[in-house]
């Protein structure tokens, strides 16, 4: 549903979730560390009610979270990619520089396509995007798989270096209650979202799409329409 | 001008950069301006073919020694050097995964916003688009307000650019791009082939169940249909999730984005999320046990039972007419 103004969505109703690629690549993160040693830690930029999400991605193996907290208005790619980029300074200025930086491809909601290339960019790191399968070595190295039409691309380069995950790339676990349990106590550290600039894409109002009339012709029921599919199949040209 | 990058298969434009060429054709119209055309690598010079027949007058063909296959970064460099020279208005491709990266790189590295899933604009104040949120529950209006204005155009939402009468035959400008070894930290050094089977993206048939195969095992009615008739079997998101199919056959926003003559869809409820991967598809035929499932309103043909049933009887009516 829209608010009045068609500039925001009332989401009293909805339930919210991590969006699939990003459920992978955390996914992806955990089973790196389960594989090679070391330490996860998940980030988002949203309102303070994100820290579910965020809860969530740590009762599946996750050891850190952050939150960019937001007043709840969405930013623009490049205004949230700045965002993230000043608090990944922040976090790795100690001694502990993350070796790889996992985003998902695209966000199910925005589709922007570019937060992890914008990241990667401002850190001066190698990106692969669209990634679903990742292979680490002992050397540093890593090996990264495109899927296209004709079968795979295959993509090596050195760490540190950032990864945009696509859906299929592993099957996320689902968090065991003790674990879900153990994600409510943990601290989740916050960083205030700098104050909204003017958006390079501005948001201007949002729609519902035209509805379409049904057009569907009902060719009968159970098996008995069996023939009549098949001589539409013939119609068709397929059979 | 608005530069428009295309993507080849198989020598030809793909059917997707034939849609963003009719958003690019409508820009320019708005803007009193013409289309050209960038294509990167270096056997697309000859591939070309003559490209006027689809509205664009001049092609740019960026060649360099290294960009034989793809290298991301190195493309996107290889763009900005040319728009650099050409400062055109608009730039624009395909909501391929390539069109989506290379606009977003374009983006990142020129500091300007890039608008994805685009379906229709507006030459005003700049560009304002109509761009896809959520799959396609939602339209966002937004304003692009500095040029150049950087935009992706949503797969399957429009109809491919009509080839016109050859009036004259296209210059085709090859531009060598000065690239470092900075722009090939990452690049493709191997390719390995698809596995066995009909391939998914190019089937003209896809026979596609969903959670109301209930199993794994309840695949292999689908699959027989599938045998039959030459088709590719895709599924639903419920069905990766339960581990029934792998990935790969995953139809819908997080999957495949396909355009089969024909989807058979089995056991689909068909949430805004799938339809997103089959709505380029010319015909929709449903088998499901719900009348009142959303997929119908999508679909052009259903027959309203289990397809457990359904299925097996179809594939007997197949057999019969093969033999005839």
């Amino acid at each position: 549903m829209l608010a009045e103004d068609a500039r925001e969505i009332i989401t009293r109703n909805l339930g919210f979730a991590i969006s699939p690629h990003e459920e992978c690549a955390v996914e992806a993160a955990v089973q790196l560390v389960e594989q090679h040693g070391g330490t996860t830690t998940v980030l988002t930029m949203g309102e303070p009610a994100a820290v579910d999400q965020l809860r969530f991605a740590i009762s599946m193996g996750v050891d850190e979270a952050i939150l960019i907290e937001t007043d709840g208005v969405d930013r623009d790619a490049a205004a949230t990619s700045a965002a993230i980029v000043d608090t990944i300074r922040v976090e790795q200025s100690g001694d502990a520089p993350f070796d790889v930086l996992l985003f998902g491809n695209e966000s199910a909601d925005a589709g922007n396509y570019q937060v992890g290339l914008r990241v990667a960019h401002a850190l001066n790191l190698p990106c692969v995007a669209g990634i679903k399968a990742l292979q680490i070595h002992a050397d540093g190295t890593a090996v990264a798989k495109r899927e296209v039409p004709e079968g795979w691309e295959v993509y090596e380069l050195v760490l540190p270096a950032v990864f945009t995950v696509k859906e299929g790339i592993n099957l996320p676990r689902y968090p065991l209650l003790r674990g879900r349990l153990a994600a409510k106590k943990k601290e989740i550290k916050i960083y205030p979202a700098p104050e909204r600039g003017d958006a390079g894409l501005e948001m201007m109002a949002f729609k519902n799409p035209p509805e379409t009339a049904s057009q569907v012709q009902i060719l009968g029921e159970g098996p008995s329409a069996a023939p009549v599919v098949a001589a539409l199949l013939q119609k068709l040209g397929v059979v | 001008m608005v530069l428009a990058f295309l993507e080849l298969a198989q020598g030809e434009f793909t059917d997707l950069s034939l849609q963003m060429l009719t958003l690019a054709g409508d820009i320019a119209n708005q803007m009193n301006t013409g289309v050209q055309g960038v294509l990167v690598g270096m056997k697309e010079r000859t591939a070309a073919g003559d490209v006027s027949a689809y509205g664009i007058s001049k092609l740019h063909v960026i060649e360099h020694e290294d960009l034989a296959d793809y290298a991301p970064a190195a493309w996107a460099h290889g763009v900005l050097q040319l728009m650099d020279i050409l400062d055109p208005k608009v730039v624009i491709a395909a909501g391929s995964d390539r069109g989506n990266e290379l606009l977003a790189r374009v983006g990142v590295r020129s500091d300007l916003p890039v608008a994805a899933n685009c379906i229709a604009a507006r030459a005003h104040e700049g560009l304002q688009v109509t761009r896809v949120r959520w799959g396609g529950s939602l339209l966002e209006e937004a304003g692009l307000h500095v040029f150049p204005a950087l935009l992706t155009v949503m797969p399957h939402m429009l109809v491919p650019v009509q080839p016109g009468s050859i009036e004259s035959e296209t210059d085709i400008i090859i531009f060598n791009p000065t690239l470092s070894e900075d722009d090939f930290r990452v690049r493709l050094v191997a390719r390995e082939p698809a596995g066995e089977g009909v391939s998914l993206t190019n089937a003209p048939v896809v026979v596609s169940g969903g959670r109301g195969v209930g199993s794994a095992e309840g695949f292999e009615s689908l699959e027989t249909v599938a045998r039959q008739l030459g088709a590719a079997v895709g599924c639903s998101r419920a069905v990766t999730n339960n581990g029934w199919r792998p990935h790969s056959d995953q139809v819908g926003q997080t999957g495949a984005q396909i355009s089969p003559d024909l989807y058979v869809a089995c056991g689909i409820s068909g949430a805004i999320q799938h339809m997103a991967g089959c709505r380029g598809a010319k015909h929709i035929l449903v088998v499901n046990t719900d009348p009142e499932a959303p997929i119908l309103q999508r679909a052009d043909y259903a027959v309203i039972g289990d397809l457990h049933e359904v299925l097996p009887a179809l594939s007997a009516e197949i057999e019969k007419l093969r033999r005839q």
